[in-house]
C-alpha cells in the first residue's frame, strides 16, 4: 500500500451544499489569504441537493450582497401562501401560522442556488472539487481531527483495483468543516468517537420526497406556496406535503414524513404518491411530465438534539449539526447561518475552539429554542400535536418546559404489537409508476462494479430476526428501491430469502441508516462522481 | 426529377441486406435509382443488386485494390461517380458510416445521418441524443445530398427486379498509405447481441444459471443473440456482457423476445427501437405488457418448452 | 510526434434528455455538461502512447465558445500538454469543424489525429472521416486496439463483422470506440497543475473557416411512445403472430 498523496489546506471543507459553501465564502471574503478547499462527493454541485425549497433570504443578503441584482436560476419571489388540511376527497383551508408566513422569501432550487454560489467562491479563490468523496477522517498522531482522505477510486466489486484504480489523496487542514447535510456519515463517526451527543437528545428526522414536474399552461401560478398536511397520512404519523408554483410551468412538488412512524409495513414513497391523487393536486399535474425526482433525509431534532458542534480539528455546521427549522419547514438560512459563523469564527480565532457557544448564543439557535417543542409535540398524534404547536407559536417557545426528543429506529412496532389504520387511500395512476420508475428520474448512477457502499452489519439479522419481528422493513422505506428480499435459490415458493442491494439505485438519502431498527446498515460514500443528478432540484 | 446512387455493402461474397433497405429509403424518397458495387470478383453480388425491386442500373467497379471496403478507396470512386445524381445514400452499419462521410467531404458537403424517415427529396427525420429526440433535418438545396440510412427504420425490398449492370474501370489506383490486414469473425456461434436482428431475453424470473440454459437453447434455435436484465445480471444468472438496459447496452433488434422481466423503464430503454417486443411473464401486472407489442402471461419455461416443440 | 485530440462538450450522458415543448430544440438549460465519452477515450489513448515514449506531446482542441474550456482543462487535468480553443459562437456542423481542425493541423504538424467515434448529442459520426479526407490521410475508424509501430499505426476496427485490422501510415486520423480503453481518473492535484498549463484561444475568423454548406435543423420531437399491444393465450398463438408478421 503506497503512503497517499497529500494536499494541505488552511481549511478543508466537505460538502458543497449552502452551509459549506457559505462558509467557504465568509472565510475568503474575511481572510483572503486561507487557502480553503471544498470537497464535494457528487459529480457536479448540485447534483445531490433536493430541497422545496422557500428560503428567507437574510443570510444571502450578508454574504452576497447584490445577488438580488443577479439572482440564481429559479427564484421566484413568494406570492402567497395556502395550508390545507386534506381528507381523501375534500380539503379545508387552515390559517397561517405565523412560522409560515412566506412574504419577503423566495421559492428556489436549492441545486440550482448551490451551482450558482459554486462559482462566486470559486471567484474568491477557493477550489471547489466535485466527484470526490470525502471517506474517511484523518486523524493526527495525538487523535485530533487533521483533515479528511478521498475515497480510493476504481476498485471492482470484490475490493480489488482496477486497471483505472486511483489511490485517494490526503488532504491536510488544521481545521476541518463537516457540512455533509443531514446523517453525513464523517459526522455520524465524528459525534461517536467524540461523544458530542451525549448531552442532547437523540437526533430525530424524516425523510423528503420531491419531485420537479412539467404541468400543463397555466396550472402553475408562479409564487404560490403550499403546504398540506392529514390525508393521506394517518393521526399518527407525522407529516405533510409542499407544492411550490414555478415558472414556465413547473410545480416542485414533495413529501415529508417523519422517520418516527411506527406502522413497520408503512412506506413512505407510498404515501407521497398517494398525496398526489388528492383531487385538488391531481388537478395541477394531470397531463404533465416528471423532470426529475428524488429523496432525502432531513433533520427534525432541532434544538434538543444539537450536539456539541466543535471538536479538536473539526466543527459540524448545518443540518451535520441539524439546525433545520421544522415549523418553519426550512433550513437554507439556518445553514448559510452557521457556516458563516464557523467562518468568522475560524477568521477571528484561527481556532475550532470555543465555535459551540458561539453558535449557541447565535441567531440560529435562538431560532431552533423558539419552536422547539412543536415538533416532540405531534408524538401524541396530530390533534394534540396540533394543540400544542399552537400554544407554542402563540407563546414564541417562552414556556419553561422542553419536550424530550426520541430516537426514530427505535419508534418501529413490530409485526404483532401493530395494526395499520385504513389511511383511505386510493388506486392511482399518474407517474411515477413506482419506486424504480421514480428512481430513473433521479438520473442516479454507480459503477455496478465497486464495492456495495451499503454496509449490513450483521447480516444474518436480516433472514432470521428482522423478516420475523419487522418483515424486512428496509424494502418499503428505502425510496430509490435498493433493498429487495429475493428468493435465495430463485424459486419464490420455497421461501428461503436473501436480501438482494441494489446499490446502484441508491440516492443517498440515508434513510436506511436512520429507520433500521437494529442500526446494522451503514451508509459509506461509494466512489465520487457517483450517486443522483438531480437537474434544478 | 432526383437521381439517387446507392452505394452497395457486401462481404466479397453477397449482398448484405442493409442495401435493400437503402433502396426501400430511396423509393420514398422518389426518382430513378442506381446501384454502385465496388469490389473485386462482384459479378454475383452485381447481379443480386440488379435483382432489387425498382433499381435502374448497377454500376460495377471491379478492380483488386477495391476488395477490402476501405473508405480512402471507395470514396473516390463514389466521389468519380457522385455528379450525375442529387442523391448518394449509403446504409448506417460499419462500412457505411465509415465511407459515407468522405465522400461528403470530398464533395464539399455535409451528411444526414441515419435517415429514419423521408419528409421529401429534401428533407428527412433523423434521431439524436441516442433517439432520445427526432429532428427535421432539410440539407442545402442544389447540392449533393450525402446520407447514411437508419438500418433499423426500413425493411428490405424484394426481388423482382432486373436492372442493367455497367462495368466500369476504377477511377483511382490503391492509397498506399492504408492496407487491409484481415477480418476476425465475432467469436462463436450466437450472433452479436448489440447487433442481431433477433434476441431473446431472460430476467429474474428464470431464476437461475441453470434455468438460463433453455434461454440460450430457445436462442440457438432461432438463430438469436441473448440478453439479460440487470436484476439476472445482479443475481448471478448470467454475465454482465449480456445486460440489456439503461446501464447496459442499448439495442434495437427487429424482434425482441422477453422472458421473466418485469419492464422496468431502466431496461425498457434499452429496447425502445427494438422492431417488435413480445414478452412472457407470469404476473400480469408487469409493466412491460404496457409496451409489448404482444404479451403473454404464463410461466416462462413451459412457453418456451411448448416453442421449441413448434420451431422443430 | 504530436498528438491532437478532439473534445467536444456536450450534455452529460446521464441527464434525462427532453424535448423542449415548442420542438426548438432539447432542454439544455442548467444541465451538467461534461467532455464527450468517447473524446476521453481519445485522450486516454494518445496519454497512454506518450507514456509509452511514442509521442512527446498532447494537445486537446475544443471548438465552441468560453465554456468548453472548462472541458478543456479537465482534459489538460488527466494529462494533456496544452489546449486550443478554437472560439465561436456558433454552432459548427462536421465539414466546418474538419475545415477548423486542418487549419490548427497546419499549423502543428501532428503525426496522429484521434477523435471520439461520435458526439453523443448529435450522434453524426462524421467529423473524423471528413477530416481525414480534407487532410488526404488515413482514416481508421471505431478503433478498439490502436499499436504505434514506428511511422505507421495498426488498428483494430470493431465492424458489425466482427474485428476488422488495418494498417495505416502517420500522420492518421484514428476515431475510437467504446471498448478502446477505460479513461483514468483525474488525480486532485493534477486539478491543481491543469490551471498553470497552456490554454490557447484562437478565434475561428483568424482561421479562415465559415459555417457554411450547414444542413438546416427543424422540428425536434420526442420519440414515438410505445403503447401496449395485443395479449396471447399461449405459445402457439404467440408464433402465429410472428409468422404474421415475417419474423419467424
Amino acid at each position: 500500500m503506497t503512503e497517499r498523496e497529500v494536499m494541505e489546506y488552511d481549511v478543508i471543507i466537505v460538502g458543497a451544499g449552502p452551509a459549506g459553501l457559505s462558509c467557504a465564502i465568509r472565510l475568503k471574503q474575511l481572510k483572503p489569504e486561507l487557502m480553503v478547499a471544498v470537497i464535494e462527493k457528487s459529480a457536479e454541485i448540485g447534483a445531490h441537493i433536493l430541497s422545496g425549497a422557500v428560503i428567507e433570504p437574510g443570510p444571502l443578503d450578508e454574504l452576497l450582497p447584490g445577488w438580488r441584482e443577479n439572482p440564481p436560476p429559479t427564484c421566484i419571489p413568494v406570492d402567497r401562501d395556502e395550508i390545507w388540511l386534506l381528507s381523501q376527497q375534500g380539503r379545508r383551508r387552515l390559517p397561517t401560522p405565523p412560522q409560515q408566513k412566506n412574504h419577503g422569501n423566495f421559492i428556489v432550487s436549492l441545486g440550482a442556488m448551490c451551482a450558482w454560489m459554486a462559482p462566486q467562491a470559486e471567484a474568491l479563490e477557493v477550489d471547489i472539487f466535485p466527484g470526490y468523496a470525502a471517506s474517511e477522517i484523518r486523524f493526527t498522531g495525538n487523535g485530533e481531527v487533521g483533515g479528511v482522505i478521498i475515497g480510493d477510486m476504481g476498485v471492482d466489486l470484490e475490493g480489488n483495483a482496477k486497471d483505472t484504480f486511483m489511490q485517494g489523496i490526503e488532504i491536510h487542514a488544521p481545521i476541518t468543516i463537516l457540512s455533509e447535510g443531514c446523517r453525513g456519515h464523517l459526522s455520524k463517526q465524528l459525534i461517536k468517537k467524540f461523544e458530542l451527543d451525549k448531552d442532547s437528545d437523540p437526533q430525530t428526522y424524516g425523510i423528503g420526497m420531491k419531485e420537479l414536474w412539467q404541468v400543463k399552461p397555466g396550472k402553475s401560478k408562479p409564487g404560490l406556496v403550499q403546504h398540506t398536511t392529514r390525508w393521506p397520512l394517518d393521526s399518527k404519523t407525522y407529516g405533510g406535503s409542499f407544492i411550490y408554483h414555478l415558472e414556465k410551468d413547473r410545480i416542485a412538488i414533495g413529501f415529508v414524513t417523519g422517520l418516527d412512524y411506527e406502522d413497520p409495513e408503512f412506506v413512505p414513497f407510498e404515501a407521497f404518491q398517494q398525496m398526489k391523487h388528492h383531487p385538488m393536486v391531481r388537478d395541477l399535474l394531470e397531463g404533465g411530465e416528471i423532470l426529475s425526482s428524488g429523496a432525502r433525509a432531513i433533520v427534525e431534532g432541532g434544538y434538543q438534539s444539537l450536539p456539541k458542534t466543535e471538536m479538536p480539528g473539526a466543527l459540524l455546521v448545518g443540518d451535520s449539526a441539524g439546525t433545520l427549522n421544522v415549523p418553519k419547514i426550512k433550513g437554507t438560512h439556518q445553514a448559510m447561518r452557521c457556516g458563516m459563523l464557523a467562518a468568522e469564527h475560524i477568521a477571528e480565532t484561527s481556532s475550532w475552539q470555543g465555535f459551540d457557544a458561539k453558535l449557541r448564543d447565535s441567531a440560529v439557535v435562538k431560532e431552533l429554542h423558539k419552536v422547539r417543542n412543536i415538533r416532540p409535540a405531534f408524538y401524541k398524534g396530530f390533534w394534540r400535536g396540533f394543540l400544542r404547536a399552537a400554544i407554542e407559536t402563540v407563546t414564541a417557545g417562552k414556556l419553561p418546559t422542553t419536550l424530550k426528543v426520541h430516537a426514530d429506529h427505535s419508534a418501529l412496532k413490530k409485526l404483532d404489537e401493530y395494526t395499520a389504520p385504513d389511511r383511505h387511500w386510493v388506486k392511482r395512476d399518474l407517474p411515477p409508476r413506482d419506486r424504480l420508475a421514480a428512481v430513473y428520474f433521479a438520473a442516479t448512477e454507480h459503477d455496478e462494479d465497486q464495492p456495495v457502499h451499503l454496509r449490513i452489519l450483521e447480516p444474518d439479522v436480516c433472514t432470521t430476526r428482522c423478516v420475523v419481528e419487522y418483515d424486512n422493513p428496509c424494502t418499503r422505506f428505502c425510496p430509490a428501491h435498493v433493498y429487495e428480499m429475493v428468493a435465495a435459490d430463485g424459486i419464490e415458493e420455497n421461501g428461503a430469502n436473501r436480501l438482494q442491494i441494489n446499490a446502484a439505485n441508491c440516492v443517498h438519502c440515508k434513510t436506511c441508516d436512520i429507520k433500521d431498527p437494529y442500526q446494522i446498515i451503514q451508509w459509506v460514500t461509494p466512489e465520487g462522481g457517483s450517486g443522483p443528478n438531480y437537474q434544478t432540484m | 426529377m432526383s437521381k439517387i446512387l446507392i452505394i452497395a455493402e457486401h462481404d466479397g461474397q453477397s449482398l448484405n441486406p442493409s442495401t435493400a433497405k437503402c433502396v426501400n429509403c430511396a423509393q420514398a424518397i422518389g426518382g430513378d435509382i442506381d446501384i454502385a458495387v465496388f469490389g473485386s470478383g462482384i459479378n454475383a453480388i452485381a447481379a443480386e443488386a440488379a435483382a432489387l425491386d425498382s433499381v435502374n442500373a448497377v454500376i460495377a467497379v471491379d478492380a483488386e485494390h477495391l476488395a477490402a471496403p476501405l473508405a480512402v478507396n471507395w470514396a473516390p470512386e463514389a466521389v468519380a461517380l457522385s455528379a450525375d445524381y442529387s442523391h448518394v445514400l449509403g446504409p448506417s452499419t460499419t462500412i457505411g458510416r465509415d465511407l459515407m462521410p468522405r465522400i461528403a467531404a470530398l464533395a464539399g458537403v455535409n451528411q444526414v445521418s441515419d435517415i429514419m424517415e423521408v419528409n421529401g427529396p429534401d428533407s428527412f427525420k433523423r434521431p439524436i441524443y441516442a433517439g432520445n429526440a427526432i429532428i427535421d433535418v432539410d440539407p442545402p438545396a442544389g447540392a449533393t445530398v450525402v446520407a447514411t440510412v437508419r438500418v433499423a427504420s426500413w425493411k428490405a425490398v424484394g426481388s423482382t427486379g432486373g436492372a442493367s449492370i455497367d462495368q466500369r474501370a476504377a477511377s483511382g489506383g490503391a492509397a498506399s498509405h492504408t492496407r487491409y490486414i484481415g477480418l476476425e469473425s465475432g467469436g462463436g456461434e450466437r450472433p452479436d447481441l448489440q447487433s442481431a436482428a433477433k434476441v431473446v431475453s431472460g430476467g429474474r424470473g428464470v431464476g437461475s444459471e441453470e434455468g438460463f440454459e433453455v434461454i440460450y437453447q430457445l436462442a440457438d434455435k432461432m438463430g438469436a443473440a441473448v440478453g439479460a436484465s440487470r436484476a439476472a445480471v445482479d443475481a448471478g444468472y448470467c454475465a454482465n456482457d449480456m445486460q440489456v438496459g439503461q446501464t447496459g447496452k442499448i439495442i434495437s433488434p427487429d424482434l425482441y423476445i422477453a422472458f421473466g422481466i418485469s419492464g422496468a423503464i431502466q431496461h425498457v430503454t434499452g429496447i425502445k427501437d427494438a422492431g417488435t417486443i413480445v414478452a412472457v411473464n407470469k404476473d400480469s401486472e408487469a409493466p412491460i405488457f404496457e409496451i409489448a407489442d404482444i404479451g403473454l402471461v404464463g410461466d416462462l419455461f413451459s412457453v418456451i418448452s411448448d416453442l421449441e416443440q413448434m420451431l422443430g | 510526434m504530436k498528438i491532437l485530440i478532439g473534445i467536444k462538450r456536450v450534455v452529460d450522458y446521464n441527464v434525462r434528455i427532453r424535448v423542449l415543448p415548442d420542438g426548438s430544440g432539447v432542454d439544455t438549460d442548467g444541465v451538467k455538461m461534461s467532455v464527450n465519452p468517447f473524446d476521453e477515450i481519445a485522450l486516454e489513448e494518445a496519454l497512454r502512447i506518450k507514456e509509452a515514449g511514442n509521442a512527446d506531446e498532447v494537445i486537446v482542441v475544443s471548438v465552441g465558445g468560453d465554456e468548453c474550456q472548462q472541458q478543456l482543462r479537465t482534459g489538460l487535468a488527466m494529462g494533456a500538454d496544452r489546449a486550443i480553443q478554437i472560439q465561436t459562437s456558433e454552432s459548427l456542423q462536421p465539414l466546418s469543424l474538419a475545415r477548423a481542425f486542418l487549419k490548427i493541423i497546419e499549423r502543428e504538424d501532428p503525426g496522429l489525429v484521434i477523435l471520439g467515434k461520435q458526439a453523443i448529442d448529435d450522434d453524426n459520426s462524421q467529423t473524423g472521416q471528413m477530416l481525414a479526407a480534407l487532410w488526404d490521410r488515413p482514416q481508421a475508424t471505431f478503433a478498439s486496439g490502436l499499436v504505434i509501430n514506428g511511422n505507421a499505426a495498426t488498428v483494430t476496427r470493431e465492424v458489425d463483422a466482427g474485428l476488422e485490422t488495418i494498417e495505416v501510415d502517420l500522420p492518421a486520423v484514428v476515431t475510437v470506440d467504446l471498448r478502446l480503453n477505460e479513461p483514468r481518473f483525474v488525480k486532485l492535484p493534477d486539478i491543481m497543475k491543469a490551471k498553470r498549463k497552456p490554454l490557447e484561444v484562437v478565434p475561428l475568423s483568424e482561421l479562415g473557416v465559415t459555417a457554411e454548406a450547414n444542413i438546416a435543423v427543424g422540428k425536434h420531437v420526442p420519440p414515438p411512445q410505445r403503447g401496449k399491444g395485443i395479449l396471447v393465450e399461449d405459445a402457439a398463438q404467440l408464433v402465429e403472430q410472428l409468422k404474421n408478421r415475417g419474423l419467424l
